[in-house]
């Protein structure tokens, strides 16, 4: 099929392609659309225009290596993406990381999950019509990046977590800084609704749009905010506790709306969770040593290994098969992302060609983790 | 003769700095001339207002974002406008890696903006391959083997200033590039 | 249900199938030809109800291609993996679960993509991450490429 090619059906449905460069698609995404009139009747997936052999590059990896390339797959969860693949040698290992790790782990992916839904935000008034909610979230996501690079040494693929632990330790200012974090965004976070939750005409351009069922959501895999804005209980930090986070008191955000408004106020009030998450860790990092004790080339005992954790888009598992050899024989990774936009065709059956924005605006999509 | 130094700096810098513009005002009592270079000032004006074409594939595209916003504010250069259709845009920064799937569709935008067009392969993916160099196969290694590069900026992903840096050079580039004139062979 | 319940009940439904408790998860290995009929009463049972299918993927052993689908019970909360052995790995085919869990097309494009196992009764098999006229399956071990560049 050429690109841009559009054509009109023997039944009268015009075709039309959007992407793979699309500013709403958020990256490289290309959709090929059904349309009777402006009704979408069918919408088809086409992906691999960020293809990066991930997986085949991860089989000549070390244990230690094939961590950080998982940065650049949802590099707006980098952290969380490092820690499950730290998990999953840890677990064929079977060592746990130190509780000081423990503790920066999680506050370190809480803040990740913070900056990633503030892009989300500021995407999602960016895709529906608005320029200034891009600038409100990307004060506090700035914020976030200043925190992140003072000590990991990097803004965005930070490659922080190793298996046994965190790569060094925290700066002297960290915990000072984060408190400054997240006493700026709770100071702002009204500014938030103010300007966008409470705006009427983007409240219209999201209710009753792209309904999913609870039953729906289950069977295409859907997880994360998505799955969680129709009911579905998925969040694996309650139901799969790893890191330390059965210690901590959260809410798992539910909503029984399905459509592209609950989704956003699930993605709202987890924000606030996630505050919460970090208060209770700041005060309190264990002392101790930053890492556990690993040798120094890592070899897993023959098996398979899955581990899965919460990114900001929903669960991430890593699929690690070991033969015995300092590198993994296969390593795969269920992407979020990818189940996701697997409902998206199902989201978008019925709904307008301008509400196809609104859901992927909702469903937050990152190609690279849907491509690998 | 600290303070001649610290003038002559000044001046120096003033001729160095083309932000200024590149030209003699003269004030005369009906509204003054100017007598500049026709290759001067158009340049002056083409490298004040570069409209990026909006094509962010991974990483990179969420520092791309950073410079674009209130503290890092690319606009200060004029750089803001960006356009989500290549027929308005003179510059692509090329942001992420380029696989092999997407390298025709790189080639195509490209042909598809309007000349004069420039192109800034931002981030180690787009130099090289960068951490996609070894054992893959679906990788373009450079972006470079697709369609001519003016500004390469390393990082993984480069820093917003480093964006900003490489937008600077580029006005530079263009500032000295012939218009009219014949170019040096 | 617990393992030693799941193994007993898959058992009865199934005398072909061994086990493999090494992993976190109880592990079920069957021949590709009754992959279907399993994950049919794998979903559709009450006691099992495994409604989620929340990772499918394929190894390649050279000698066989093994495909694993992690299976999950929303309502039971037990977990079991499925291994169907493939071995023919000239001409790999298998049943599609796409109608039982509807996340497995995309995983099977993929799967058909990068490991060029054909599943039979699939509404619409494409190369998803490739381009269409792509020589070979990359995920294979015995896959080359000119331009690939080893370490």
């Amino acid at each position: 099929m050429l690109l841009g090619e559009d054509y009109i059906t023997e039944e009268g449905e015009f075709v039309i392609n959007m992407g793979p460069q699309h500013p709403a698609t958020h990256g490289v995404l290309h959709m090929k659309i059904w349309l009777d009139g402006e009704t979408i009747k069918k919408v088809e997936p086409h992906l691999g225009y960020i293809h990066r052999s991930i997986e085949k590059m991860s089989e000549s990896l070390s244990y230690r290596q094939f961590v950080f390339v998982t940065s650049r797959m949802d590099y707006l969860s980098a952290h969380i993406n490092n820690q499950a693949c730290a998990l999953a040698v840890e677990k064929g290992l079977q060592i746990e990381a130190t509780p000081r790790a423990q503790a920066i782990r999680v506050i370190m992916a809480e803040l990740t999950r913070l900056a990633s839904h503030q892009l989300w935000w500021a995407c999602a008034g960016l895709d529906l019509g608005g320029v200034t909610p891009f600038f409100y979230a990307f004060r506090e996501r700035e914020a976030i990046n200043d925190v992140m690079e003072e000590t990991c040494g990097a803004r965005l693929t930070q490659n922080y977590m190793v298996p046994g632990g965190v790569m060094n330790d925290i700066h002297p200012n960290f915990q000072k800084r984060v408190k400054d974090v997240l006493k700026q965004i709770k100071d702002n976070f009204h500014e938030y609704d103010e300007i966008l939750t409470g705006n009427v005409i983007f409240q219209n351009r999201l209710k009753d749009v792209g309904y999913i069922s609870k039953e729906d959501a289950v069977s295409y895999g859907c997880t994360g905010p998505t799955a969680r804005a129709s009911g579905v209980s998925c969040d694996i930090r309650k139901l799969f506790p790893y890191d330390g986070y059965d210690k901590l008191q959260f809410e798992e955000i539910l909503s029984t709306g399905g459509d592209s408004w609950a989704r956003y106020q699930v993605r709202m009030a987890e924000m606030l969770q996630s505050v919460h998450i970090i208060e209770q860790l700041i005060d309190n990092i264990p002392e101790g040593d930053f890492a556990a004790k690993t040798k120094v080339v890592i070899k897993l005992p023959k098996g398979d290994f899955y581990q899965r954790v919460e990114t900001a888009r929903g669960e991430l598992g890593v699929y690690l098969v070991s033969d015995g050899a300092a590198v993994p024989y296969r390593c795969h990774y269920r992407s979020p992302n990818f189940a996701n936009l697997s409902a998206i065709p199902r989201m978008a059956k019925g709904a307008k060609i301008g509400d196809l924005v609104a859901i992927m605006a909702t469903v937050d999509l990152v190609i690279p983790d849907i491509d690998r | 003769m600290e303070e001649g130094g610290i003038e002559m700096d000044i001046k120096n810098d003033a001729t160095k700095n083309k932000l200024v513009f590149p030209g003699q005002v003269h004030e005369t009592p009906d509204g003054g001339f100017l007598v500049t270079k026709l290759d001067d000032v158009i340049n002056w004006a083409r490298s004040n207002s570069l409209w990026p074409l909006i094509f962010g594939t991974s990483c990179c595209a969420i520092e791309m974002m950073s410079a674009a916003d209130a503290k890092y504010d690319w606009s200060r250069f004029g750089f803001e406008v960006a356009r989500a259709t290549p027929r308005q845009a003179d510059l692509i920064i090329v942001s992420g890696t380029i696989v092999m799937k997407m390298a025709p569709v790189l080639k195509r935008l490209y042909d598809q903006m309007p000349d004069p067009k420039y192109v800034i392969a931002m981030g180690a993916c787009t130099i090289s391959g960068g951490p996609f160099f070894y054992n893959t196969y679906s990788v373009v290694k450079g972006v470079d083997h697709i369609i001519p590069v003016d500004v390469y900026i390393p990082g993984c992903p480069p820093r917003p200033e480093a964006l900003l840096h490489s937008m600077i050079t580029l006005q530079e580039k263009i500032k000295h590039e012939p218009y009219f004139r014949k170019a040096k062979k | 249900m617990t393992n030693e319940e799941l193994k007993y009940n898959i058992t009865e439904l199934l005398p072909a199938a061994f086990y493999d408790e090494a992993s976190e998860f109880l592990t079920v290995i069957i021949p590709s030809e009754a992959l279907l009929p399993l994950m049919k009463e794998l979903r559709s049972k009450k006691e099992f109800d495994f409604d989620y299918l929340f990772c499918l993927t394929c190894v390649d052993w050279k000698d066989h291609l093994m495909m694993v689908y992690h299976l999950l019970s929303k309502t039971h909360n037990h977990t079991i993996v499925v291994k169907a052995k493939i071995t023919d790995t000239v001409n790999p085919q298998i049943e599609s679960v796409n109608g039982i869990w509807k996340t497995a097309e995309l995983n099977e494009d993929e799967v058909f993509d990068l490991f060029g196992v054909k599943f039979l009764n699939h509404p619409n098999l494409r190369r998803l991450f490739l381009e269409d006229d792509w020589a070979g399956y990359p995920l294979r071990k015995n896959y080359t490429d000119e331009h690939m560049i080893k370490l």
